[in-house]
Formats: structure tokens, C-alpha cells, sequence
């Protein structure tokens, strides 16, 4: 126990040293903190239009109206042809083509239906997939009003094939304005949580290996457990100070406060430390040079950012990967992070995910330990 | 004090042989020295005997400990200076010093008699980070390192390698005054001029033991007379002295020849050169070097 005391010692000493690096740290996180949630936002605005009308009524003129009075649309062009509008859209002047044909008013008026037409730029694919949908959903909105007015107006005749429709009304639920700050500044704090604290473990023991100090530790009467904690106590120090930082920037500047505890918050942040630490120290049991680490982690980590549903939900992702992605401790720590902080949740909601977390942490630290025995 | 007996060590799943039964013994208070040239095995005999490595074969033992069962008891009661400066180069001399202190148990005032000589000199810099030391000032710090816990034996791999003629001569000295305290010394070096320096030596080659004696008995071994050959033409002289039927070995040494011959004695060598246009050749008879035993039992 006094041996650990000394290493800490040590270990901090070089830490706080080496202040580029602490800078780097700490710092830089912070500032991705504060510019990715802005960045990463998936409400599309500006969905440039153009608009080719063929009828040139009332009924067009006020469809028209209704799309850019939405605020999702900005009509770029008011074409006479719907090859015009078509050829807006291939020179990216807009992004979505619509044809209202010729008769629309009259035909929607005796036929009591008429098609419009809609070319969606579908190269960029969230783009294409929501302002589709907005689209979509005005011009059924719209011609729900059309038909209504049209039914105040001829109450008399009626029409009793006119069936009951079923409308269904949504809420969102814990994010009631769908606001993606406080879904994504959580998940993003996670990440950066997991490059510093797996990344740098692991260089640091390389760096002693590359330098040839573990050697001469090795041959001291310091015990590997004790060395190996003494490893990674100051990066759960680090880890922890990190996501002290990062709460206080996503209060100051997002707002977010969580609604559950901060306890259970880190109660899990030391459990989730305590699995990424061990992947840290595995990488290094692996590796021979800071060089073998840097591309290890870098894989991990692009990995865990690109699956672990930071930006795409899990859930819609194939069965198989599903299934990888239960072995990724920050899939784990970014469900708990945003269950307590926009739900509220208490220890015993997220037991299952905290429970992963653990078995994660003890399977990796405990083949990092035997690895590390075999090797050395 | 230390024992060898018959280790073997082979690296690349059998496949390069490191060192080849090995069987040497330390006796207390010895100043031993391995000494061969580079690739010759005498890192991995330290690695092995300072408990980092697992020998394939065979049987080490450190002051009374078995390397593989007792490895815990030898790491607290050996000092090691690895080969290569392998202190922390982010720490400063001072915190270096205290933090091997420490992890042994005991603190620099402790046992400052020790290293008091060596340490005295590296003092004035005790503020000064490691990594921004002189060669000659890491290795003196690496050698109080190493003894900061008063060890009964003394492992150091290669400690002149690089370092200067004064250094090393001062290092040396040092090493008779730490002989001086009772500690057990196995020191390594490629360096032949050193190897007299020891009490012991064992010559080592390509991982087996050529032969372990000290100095003295080892250059007596060597049979015959040596007799060192100059001319100004170096070139012509090593061709037409290898050529000359009466030379059994034939070696160059700086700017002379050093060489044996078949009947024992010098004979018309320097007759045969001057009918061969080296008339301003010598020849005189020395004492032979350890560097002359070594080359000698290598071709045995």
C-alpha cells in the first residue's frame, strides 16, 4: 500500500509536468464539447426548392405558400417547366423539385384527387430522407384543409363515403421539443471520456516499456498489481476531472441539467472507467511502441464513435451488430448517460447496462493481467 | 554468490540460441567480468539472472535464491543497471533517486554512505531532469539508482559502453570501492582493456563460455611467444606475413601485427619481409592481452 503511494506520487509528478499534454487533455475535449453538438444537429433547415407550376390557381399559389411558410423550405425557383426546376437540381441550386401539373385546382376540385410530383437530390441522404418527409407531411396536412373547406362549404350535399379518418397525435417524451443538444451533448462527453482515458493509459505504459523503465521496475520489489493500478488510478482521476468539465460546459452552455442523480451518474462514470482503463491496458500488453498503441486505439475508438450509437441508434442497426455492440462498454455508458440525465433514471433502471459494464471491465482487465503476466 | 548451471536460453520459439549451456560461478566479494564482443549473449545471462527472463534450460542462482522460485526474494537484494539509461527522464536527479529509495523500502540518508563518492559529483545537478543529463552523469546517477537499496549483488550490463576514457576510468574505480564495501559485482563489457580490471573473468562468444579464469591465468594459458610486427606499409605487410608459411596466426592490432608462430619462437619471418621490399619492418616479443587470449581460444 505504501509502494502504491509512492508510485502515485510518481505517476502524477510526470503528469502534471508534462503540462503540453495536460493542457491538450483537458482542453481540447472542452472545445469539442462546445463546437460538436452545434455541428452534429440533424434538424434540416434550408431545404432548397424549386417549384415548377403548371397550374398557376389559387389552390397552387396557396400550396406553395404553405410549403415555405413552414420554415424548413427556401424557394429557389419558380420555373414554368418542370424541367427547369429539374435542372436546378442537377446544377445544386436546390435540393428538391416539385411539379404541381396543369388542371390541379379543377382536377382536385371534380376528381376529388390529383398527383403532384416530387424530385428529391438524394445525395445527401439525410437531407433527401427528412425533406422528403416534411414535404410529405404539408402537402397531407394541406390537403386535409383543402377537403375540409371544401366539405364546410358543401355541408349540405355531404358525402357519406367520406369514412372517419384515424389521426394519431405524437409527444415527445422526455425531449419534448426534440431538442439534439441534450440528446447529443451527453453521448459526445462519453466519447471524448473514452479517447482520453483509453488512449492515454495505454501510451503511458508503452512510453515506459519504449524507454526501458519498466525493466528497471521490474526488477524492483514493486508487485504488477500494485504497478498496474498505480497506472491507472491518475487516469480515473483525469477521466473524472474531464467529466466534471464537461457537465459544467453542458450546463453553462447548453443548459442541460440531469434530472437523475449525480451519484448513480458517477457511480457509473468509475464503472465504465474501470472497463475502458482495462482495454487501455490490454492495447498496451499488445503493443511495443507508442507508435503499435496510436493505431490500436485509434481503431477502438473509431469503432466505438461510429457504433455505439452516438449518431444512429443501435437499434436499427443489423442484428449482428447489434450483438457486437453489447460488448462495447461506451454503447453501455452513453444509454445510462442519457437515461439519468434526460429521464431521471435511478440505479435500478440502468442495472442491466451497468452490470455489462462491469463484466466488460473485469473480462478486459483480467486478460490484460494475464497478458501481461505471459509476456513479460 | 551467483551460479550458473547449464543455462540455456533460446529466443524466437527455439529457433536463435542465445546463450548454450552456461555453468560459471560468482564467489562473494568477486569483481566478475563477462566479457565478449556485442551479440555474444551476456545481456540476456543479466536478464536471466535478474529474474526478467525465464531460461529454457537450467539453473540460476543469486545470493542464495533460485531465480525462477525465489525471484521476489532476489529483486529486493540485487542492484541492476541495464544497458541502456533507463531511469525516468522526466524526473529530476533527485526524485529519480528517491523514488527507487522508496520503492525499496528505505531512504536516501539511509544508506548515503554508500553512494556518497558518486553521488557527490552528480549533486550540484540534483535539480536537473534526468533526460537533460550528460552520458557520463546518467550513468553515475544509474549506478546510485542501483545501489540506493544497499543490494548484496551488483548487476551492470554494459555501464562504459559510450562513455569516455575518463569516465570509464573513474567508473572502474569507483566499482574497486563498492568491491571495498563486500558487494558482489557481475559487470559486462565488450572492451578487453577493461577485463583486467576484474578479479574473474569469463570470456564469452556466440553464447557459450570460452573459458572463465582470472586475467593473469589467462594470459599465462597463452601458448607460445606473441611478437608484434610494424612497417609503414600495413597493407603489404598483414598480405606477405599471412602468406609466410612459418605464420601460424596473424591479426591486426592498431597499426601493428600481432602474431604466432608454428615452431613457438620467432623465426626468418623478418628475413622473408625484407626479400619482399619491407625493409623498414620490425619485430619485437610481448606480453600477450586478454584480447590475444580471446582471439586465440576462438579459433579453438
Amino acid at each position: 500500500m505504501k509502494t502504491l503511494g509512492f508510485l502515485l506520487e510518481k505517476e502524477f509528478r510526470q503528469l502534471l509536468r508534462n503540462r503540453q499534454l495536460l493542457r491538450t487533455l483537458l482542453l481540447a475535449p472542452l472545445i469539442q464539447l462546445i463546437i460538436l453538438p452545434l455541428a452534429a444537429d440533424y434538424t434540416v433547415k434550408n431545404i432548397g426548392i424549386a417549384v415548377a407550376d403548371n397550374d398557376h390557381s389559387t389552390t397552387s399559389l396557396r400550396l406553395i405558400e404553405k410549403i415555405v411558410s413552414s420554415g424548413y423550405f427556401k424557394l429557389q425557383g419558380y420555373t414554368a417547366s418542370y424541367h427547369d426546376a429539374l435542372g436546378m437540381v442537377e446544377a445544386d441550386k436546390a435540393d428538391l423539385a416539385l411539379q404541381i401539373p396543369a388542371h390541379f385546382e379543377s382536377d382536385l376540385v371534380r376528381e376529388d384527387k390529383k398527383q403532384v410530383y416530387v424530385a428529391i437530390n438524394a445525395i445527401e441522404g439525410t437531407k433527401a430522407n427528412l425533406g422528403g418527409a416534411y414535404l410529405n407531411s404539408i402537402i397531407s396536412d394541406f390537403n386535409e384543409n383543402v377537403r375540409a373547406q371544401w366539405q364546410v362549404g358543401s355541408a349540405s350535399t355531404g358525402s357519406p363515403e367520406e369514412a372517419p379518418q384515424v389521426s394519431v397525435a405524437s409527444s415527445n417524451w422526455y425531449n419534448i421539443f426534440l431538442n439534439y443538444h441534450l440528446y447529443m451533448v451527453p453521448a459526445i462527453l462519453v466519447t471524448l471520456v473514452t479517447a482520453m482515458v483509453a488512449m492515454q493509459s495505454a501510451f503511458n505504459i508503452v512510453q515506459e516499456k519504449e524507454s526501458g523503465t519498466i525493466e528497471q521496475i521490474n526488477v524492483t520489489p514493486i508487485k504488477k498489481h500494485i504497478f498496474i493500478i498505480g497506472k491507472m488510478v491518475p487516469f480515473m482521476v483525469l477521466g473524472i476531472v474531464l467529466f466534471t468539465m464537461g457537465l459544467l460546459v453542458g450546463w453553462i452552455g447548453y443548459g442541460i441539467v440531469p434530472l437523475g442523480s449525480l451519484w448513480v451518474l458517477y457511480v457509473s462514470l468509475i464503472v465504465y472507467l474501470f472497463s475502458m482503463l482495462g482495454l487501455g491496458l490490454l492495447i498496451a500488453t499488445y503493443s511495443g511502441t507508442q507508435q503499435q498503441a496510436m493505431s490500436l486505439s485509434f481503431f477502438f475508438i473509431n469503432i466505438f464513435n461510429m457504433m455505439s450509437g452516438v449518431f444512429t441508434a443501435v437499434d436499427s442497426m443489423p442484428a449482428w451488430a447489434q450483438a457486437i455492440v453489447t460488448t462495447f462498454p461506451p454503447s453501455h455508458f452513453i444509454k445510462i448517460m442519457r437515461a439519468v440525465v434526460l429521464k431521471g433514471s435511478g440505479f435500478s433502471d440502468i442495472l442491466p447496462w451497468l452490470g455489462a459494464l462491469a463484466v466488460i471491465g473485469i473480462v478486459l482487465n483480467g486478460w490484460a493481467v494475464l497478458n501481461y503476466r505471459k509476456t513479460s | 554468490m551467483i551460479t550458473l548451471d547449464n543455462i540455456t536460453k533460446t529466443y524466437n520459439k527455439g529457433t536463435v540460441l542465445a546463450v548454450k549451456d552456461i555453468s560459471f560461478e560468482v564467489k562473494p566479494g568477486e569483481l566478475f567480468g563477462l566479457i565478449g564482443p556485442d551479440g555474444a549473449g551476456k545481456t540476456t545471462l543479466f536478464r536471466i539472472l535478474t529474474t526478467l527472463l525465464l531460461a529454457d534450460k537450467g539453473r540460476a542462482m543469486v545470493n542464495g535464491f533460485d531465480v525462477v522460485k525465489d525471484y521476489t526474494k532476489i529483486r529486493n537484494s540485487v542492484g541492476y543497471m541495464p544497458g541502456r539509461f533507463s531511469l525516468y527522464q522526466d524526473l529530476t536527479i533527485e526524485e529519480n533517486l528517491h523514488f527507487f529509495a522508496t520503492v525499496f523500502g528505505t531512504t536516501i540518508k539511509e544508506n548515503y554512505a554508500l553512494i556518497k563518492d558518486i553521488y557527490q559529483q552528480i549533486e550540484p545537478f540534483k535539480d536537473r531532469r534526468a533526460g537533460k543529463l550528460s552520458g557520463g552523469m546518467k550513468q553515475k546517477l544509474a549506478l546510485c539508482c542501483a545501489l540506493i537499496h544497499k543490494p548484496a549483488v551488483l548487476f551492470l550490463d554494459e555501464p562504459t559502453t559510450g562513455v569516455d576514457v575518463v569516465s570509464r576510468k573513474e567508473f572502474w574505480e569507483m566499482l574497486a570501492r563498492l568491491k571495498a564495501e563486500g558487494i558482489t559485482i557481475l559487470v559486462s563489457t565488450p572492451y578487453m582493456d577493461e577485463a583486467k580490471l576484474c578479479d574473474r573473468i569469463a570470456l564469452i562468444q556466440k553464447g557459450t563460455i570460452l573459458s572463465v579464469d582470472n586475467p593473469a591465468d589467462i594470459v599465462q594459458s597463452f601458448p607460445g611467444d606473441l611478437y608484434a610486427v610494424q612497417a609503414a606499409n600495413t597493407h603489404l605487410l598483414l598480405r606477405e606475413a599471412r602468406a609466410y608459411e612459418g605464420t601460424e596466426t596473424c591479426f591486426a592490432f592498431g597499426d601493428a601485427l600481432h602474431v604466432t608462430f608454428r615452431s613457438g619462437v620467432a623465426d626468418g619471418l623478418l628475413a622473408h619481409l625484407k626479400t619482399r621490399g619491407l625493409d623498414d619492418a620490425t619485430m619485437e616479443k610481448i606480453t600477450p592481452g586478454i584480447e590475444d587470449c580471446f582471439i586465440h581460444l576462438l579459433k579453438n
